[in-house]
């Protein structure tokens, strides 16, 4: 047992920590999040040339070959800047689903070009039924000759408009809550039959809805093997959200602390006062709590046993979104009113936090499926 | 111990319900629906509305133009209210500073601001905290130097809520620096079109306008325009913040929050039914409802004793933070209940102008404003730390 | 990073688990796996097995009689000991004085305390807190005067646990009453036996006799019996209170868990067991993923040199957990959490149970719980401390 990092992921974390020091001070990422495409083509370039699109790839497809831990490492970075680059949608779930599900022609095609920064894909999943369970899926794609034409509506799809590529759940067989009949696809975003309306999420990223109707598909995976798939590679997603989520858990604790030691109040600082200091305490266990728990689903993603890593999955995100809520809203609270300002940053890592809950079923959906498992 | 109410009171109920459900304009009441953020001008056309009615200030007294209503009646009509999908009361005029005027203001600053502010034509701002003052407010800066039959004031005022849309602003300035920082305070009324005033927006997390910040070069202020006696101001804000905690009990606003969730959680799906069916999430909102019910028959019971003359202490710091913390819990619920759609920010889906189709359901956009925004209850009025700290001194004599 | 256990180590579990098959009496697992009250003889006998093994002070110097364990071992089988429903190991002597005389004790005393503490032969006590001294426990008032080669004591000592058993108690008494009152405290060994000392129970909430008051009446005390320096006691005093916090709780809140899912399993409502009522069912898993965020955090700090501020988050949040299970424990049994009978509670109780054999200890384990977060140092202390030690506040 050894919680330390490796040369490797120590470098890898000293480089990423520059990145985010020099590139994303407040205001370049204010600037960023109001920009047309909201996040800089030129950070992405850099990703790329530093070796991070390629970070978790197989090195025969271009790759670096890194692990969940590497992933983790880059992501709680990531966290601590706030980075808004499609990092999550792109590399760690389109770049997923490919390894997990591409055929050798589709891996030998996309992968290389995902690594060198040349193609970008997102993940179309949510309906608007189908909350927080993947498996609940009404858009259909019907056989169409060679290929399959895809139908219906999908919901806060992160940074489609900039993908060049989307991945698609969508109906083959089965009812409308079945696990099996649902198949992946790869569509141009440049397809026809295909309407996409674009808007800006409250966390600072990009969204869209997607209209479909008879846009041509291409299988990713088996087909009616989706559901295995999107648990697979959805797993692994929660897996760097924690990690990202851990980061700014960090930034507002540090930040937190050292505003309550200068911030003078009936002439002492604010950290005399005890009901303050144990609040604080408590924010620190629950940043404690989450790193354990974000160590331990990227420790456990890759375990054979398919019951053990679903359950460190949920668990994990459980006490992210428990730790996270907490950590956020006191944060706020703390701050006073400077909290309550679009100015300090507290309050987009608070909003950042809110929203990480959210992704891949919140805090009360995987209690559930913890319990169910 | 009595809580049934008499037939008179039935019928009074039912002649609210009447009246509101005539003359509540539907524009109005769609707004306040789907929670999005009612503008000055339709909440003084609704204000008009009841003060057409003579119901514009139910807590003031009838020589002032209130309605002289028993403590009954005054819930009853709250409670209606709530029930309907009015907007709230903007406070700082007809809850705050209104009382403070007709209590400690001479005969000509009644006759010269409570009719305006009855019908709300003039609009009020606080002006309290300052960047150094916060929950420490008694260390506030801003200056009132007398010069001749005028107060001149320099400083600068901060969290000002709304005023930006306001014509005038009570504040706490200083007039003296001799003896307890509370002793040399005084209140000031201060017209906002005065020279030497400007205040500049801060936004907030939710991406809104509610905040200024105040800045104060040279302000001339006739003495007329102060209340009471110099150096005395903290008493009177000292009467306020308790009248302010009660205004924020907020029992009819979270009744219509709670309404909007059950509705909102009503329509999400969640394993092909409705959310409300399942069983974890309705468990959260019946907590909740628990804890409001719980929050009403405290507050009723204030109001009760306040009706049999006992004069309410500290314990109304309770309400404070009940009020503020259900408040927080229902609106963090209606964004649980939205999913994914709780996702999408665009401003401009809030605005009055907007014609596209909403993104998602209609009822979505305005409730991750809401649910940021109310972060910021527990902060204002005496942040809920400085509520308790209150409570541990006043209450529990700690 | 890696969160496998070595072979090794898998190995040592194995042969701990093999260990407590073959020497843990049926019967004595049944009364610890049913939270029964337990004698001194079923402590003493454990110890005494734990012992002839070799493992009773794994963590005393190895030519003392401890081992050379990892921390890694150190936890498996701290947790082994719990998940096989050994009766616990008492901590006073072993655990708590005895790494005080050897780290602190002069030869003599290594002699004369460490073998009886060894082999379970001397019971120990802990006399700490004082009716007028408990979070602020530096502003203790027991005097301890030098009279000749003695010191003569006065003072009452409170929440001394189990002292109705104990041989000796180790005691930090008042010295000094001048500079701070850290400064004036020293670290004595008292027999329990020494004329002037009376011991009276002390019953809890939950009806059990856990805790003493003990009373010292000009209690001459040879002054040989000093820990190291006079007015050094404090420092000894920290140094064991870190010992008394770093022990692993993961263990037993399993044991807790796993007690409470088969109490689930087995009550109903609405007609089916309470473990599948979903709004039980949330508030179980939710209990799971709490422990098993405990447990990784403490994983983490295996292997620690410094297990200062670890040791207190561990405390605050291990504590919280036992709370909450025994809580959500006498939850399950409903109205079998009502009825109290003494004597069922103690092994050999011959009439039939009221309500289904596990409720009576619920309600009991409930109550007497609430101590968890008030001893070792209030867990407002442990904040107090992360707050100064950590966060620099």
């Amino acid at each position: 047992m050894d919680f330390s990092l490796s040369e490797e992921q120590q470098l890898l974390k000293d480089s990423v920590q520059r990145f985010v020091r020099d590139e994303y001070e407040l205001e370049s990422r204010r600037k960023l999040v109001a920009s047309d495409i909201g996040y800089s083509e030129d950070n992405w370039a850099k990703m790329a040339e530093l070796g991070w699109l390629a970070l978790p790839l197989p090195e025969e497809y271009g790759g670096i070959g890194g692990g969940a831990v590497e992933t983790m490492v880059l992501m709680e970075e990531f966290g601590r800047g706030l980075v808004v680059e499609p990092y999550m949608s792109s590399i760690v779930i389109g770049g997923g689903f490919l390894m997990a599900g591409g055929s050798k022609e589709q891996k030998t095609e996309l992968l290389p070009k995902l690594a060198a920064g040349e193609m970008k894909l997102a993940f179309a999943y949510a309906e608007r039924q189908s909350r927080f369970d993947l498996n609940d899926v009404e858009c259909k794609a019907e056989k169409n000759g060679d290929g399959y034409s895809l139908s219906g509506h999908k919901g806060v799809v992160f940074h489609a408009a900039t993908a060049d590529k989307i991945i698609v759940s969508a109906r083959t067989s089965g009812g409308s809550r079945d696990a099996d009949g649902i198949t992946l696809f790869l569509i141009d975003n440049n397809s026809a039959g295909l309407s996409r309306r674009d808007y800006p999420t409250v966390d600072g990223l990009r969204a869209s809805e997607l209209e479909m109707d008879g846009v041509a598909g291409t299988p990713l995976g088996e087909v009616g093997g989706g559901a295995a798939l999107m648990e697979e590679v959805v797993g692994q997603a929660i897996a760097a959200i924690c990690a990202e989520a851990v980061g700014c858990m960090d930034v507002l604790q540090e930040t937190t602390n050292e505003y309550l030691k200068t911030r003078v109040q009936f002439g002492v600082p604010l950290s005399k006062f005890q009901v303050l200091q144990h609040r604080m305490v408590d924010m620190f266990m629950e940043c404690e709590q989450a790193r354990s728990m974000c160590y331990m689903v990227n420790l456990k993603i890759g375990d054979e046993d398919a019951t053990e890593r679903a359950k460190a999955v949920s668990a994990a995100k459980v006490q992210i979104g428990n730790s996270g809520r907490y950590v956020g809203q006191q944060s706020v609270q703390l701050h006073g009113g400077m909290g309550m300002t679009d100015e300090l940053h507290v309050g987009h890592y608070f909003k950042r936090l809110t929203m990480i809950d959210t992704m891949f079923g919140n805090k009360d959906h995987h209690l559930k499926r913890y319990a169910d498992l | 111990m009595d809580l049934a109410f008499s037939d008179d009171d039935l019928a009074f109920r039912e002649e609210v319900r009447s009246f509101i459900a005539e003359k509540l304009p539907a524009d109005i009441a769609e707004s306040v629906r789907q929670g999005r953020p009612v503008d000055k001008p339709d909440i003084q056309r609704w204000q008009r509305i009841l003060f057409n009615q003579g119901w514009a200030a139910p807590g003031w007294p009838v020589e002032y133009g209130g309605t002289g209503w028993d403590a009954t009646r005054r819930y009853i009509f709250d409670e209606v209210m709530a029930e309907f999908d009015t907007p709230e009361t903007v406070p700082f005029g007809l809850l705050m500073v209104g009382p403070l005027i007709y209590t400690f203001g001479t005969e000509a600053q009644k006759e010269r601001f409570l009719p305006k502010i009855l019908t709300g034509e003039e609009w009020w701002c606080q002006g309290y905290s300052e960047p150094g003052s916060g929950s420490d407010l008694a260390s506030l800066q801003t200056k009132a130097v007398l010069d001749g039959d005028h107060y001149v004031v320099n400083g600068t005022k901060t969290w000002n809520s709304m005023a930006h849309l306001a014509d005038w602003t009570f504040t706490l300035v200083r007039t003296s620096n001799e003896g307890k920082q509370q002793e040399g305070i005084s209140f000031l009324l201060i017209d906002m079109e005065t020279p030497g005033i400007d205040p500049q927006p801060i936004i907030a997390i939710d991406g809104a306008h509610h905040f200024n910040m105040t800045y104060y070069t040279d302000v001339r202020v006739p003495v007329e325009n102060r209340i009471g006696e110099e150096n005395k101001g903290w008493t009177y804000a000292k009467y306020l913040l308790g009248h302010e905690r009660q205004s924020i009990s907020e029992v009819g606003a979270s009744k219509q929050r709670l309404r909007r969730l059950k509705q909102i959680a009503g329509e999400e799906r969640s394993d092909g039914e409705s959310l409300m069916d399942d069983k974890s999430f309705a468990n959260k909102v019946a907590d909740v409802e628990v804890k409001l019910t719980s929050h009403e028959y405290l507050n009723l019971r204030f109001l009760a004793e306040e009706a049999a003359g006992r004069p309410i202490g500290a314990e109304v710091s309770l309400l404070k933070i009940r009020g503020t913390e259900i408040r927080q819990e229902l609106t963090e619920l209606t964004i649980e209940a939205l999913g994914y759609y709780a996702a999408p920010f665009e401003m401009e889906q809030l605005s009055d102008g907007w014609n596209e189709p909403s993104i998602g359901p209609d009822y979505a956009a305005a409730q991750m404003p809401q649910y940021l925004f109310s972060r910021a209850a527990t902060i204002y009025g005496g942040s809920n730390e400085i509520q308790r700290n209150i409570i541990a001194k006043m209450v529990l004599g700690l | 990073m890696d969160m496998q256990f070595r072979d090794e180590d898998l190995a040592f579990q194995a042969e701990v688990r093999q260990f407590i098959a073959e020497n843990l009496p049926a019967d004595l697992r049944e009364k610890v796996r049913r939270g029964l009250h337990l004698d001194k003889e079923d402590f003493v006998f454990w110890q005494k097995k734990l012992n002839e093994r070799g493992w009773f002070a794994p963590h005393w110097p190895v030519q003392l009689g401890g081992v050379e364990w990892s921390p890694t071992q150190h936890y498996l089988f701290q947790n082994e000991q719990v998940e096989g429903y050994c009766p616990p190991v008492i901590p006073f002597g072993v655990r708590m004085v005895a790494p005080v005389i050897f780290t602190f004790g002069s030869d003599e005393q290594k002699q004369r305390f460490l073998p009886d503490i060894l082999d379970s032969t001397a019971w120990w006590c802990q006399g700490y807190s004082e009716p007028g001294s408990g979070s602020d426990l530096a502003s203790l008032q027991t005097k301890a005067v030098r009279d000749g080669d003695d010191y003569i004591v006065n003072g009452t000592k409170t929440w001394t646990t189990l002292a109705q058993f104990a041989d000796w108690i180790f005691c930090l008494v008042r010295t000094s009453g001048e500079g701070k009152p850290q400064e004036g405290i020293s670290f004595l060994l008292i027999d329990m036996k020494s004329p002037g000392i009376e011991v009276t129970p002390i019953i809890t909430i939950d009806g059990s006799h856990e805790v003493n008051s003990v009373f010292f009446t000009d209690v001459r005390v040879p002054a040989e019996n000093l820990i190291g320096v006079e007015n050094e006691g404090w420092t000894y005093a920290k140094f064991l209170l870190l010992f008394e916090r770093s022990n692993s709780l993961t263990g037993g809140l399993k044991q807790q868990l796993h007690r409470l899912r088969t109490i689930a399993d087995q009550e109903c409502t609405n007609g089916a067991p309470l473990s599948s009522d979903p709004a039980f069912a949330a508030q179980l898993a939710d209990y799971e993923v709490q422990l098993r965020t405990y447990e990784f955090l403490e994983l983490r700090t295996l292997g620690n040199s410094n297990p200062g501020a670890e040791a207190s988050y561990l405390k605050i949040i291990g504590t919280d957990l036992q709370q909450l299970a025994s809580e959500l424990t006498l939850r399950a049994v409903g109205y079998y959490g009502n009825p109290y009978i003494r004597d069922a509670l103690v092994h050999g109780y011959n009439q039939p149970s009221v309500g289904p054999d596990y409720a009576a200890p619920a309600a009991p384990q409930y109550f007497n719980y609430r101590k968890t977060a008030i001893y070792a140092g209030s867990n407002e202390i442990q904040r107090n401390i992360l707050s100064k030690a950590v966060l620099g506040m």
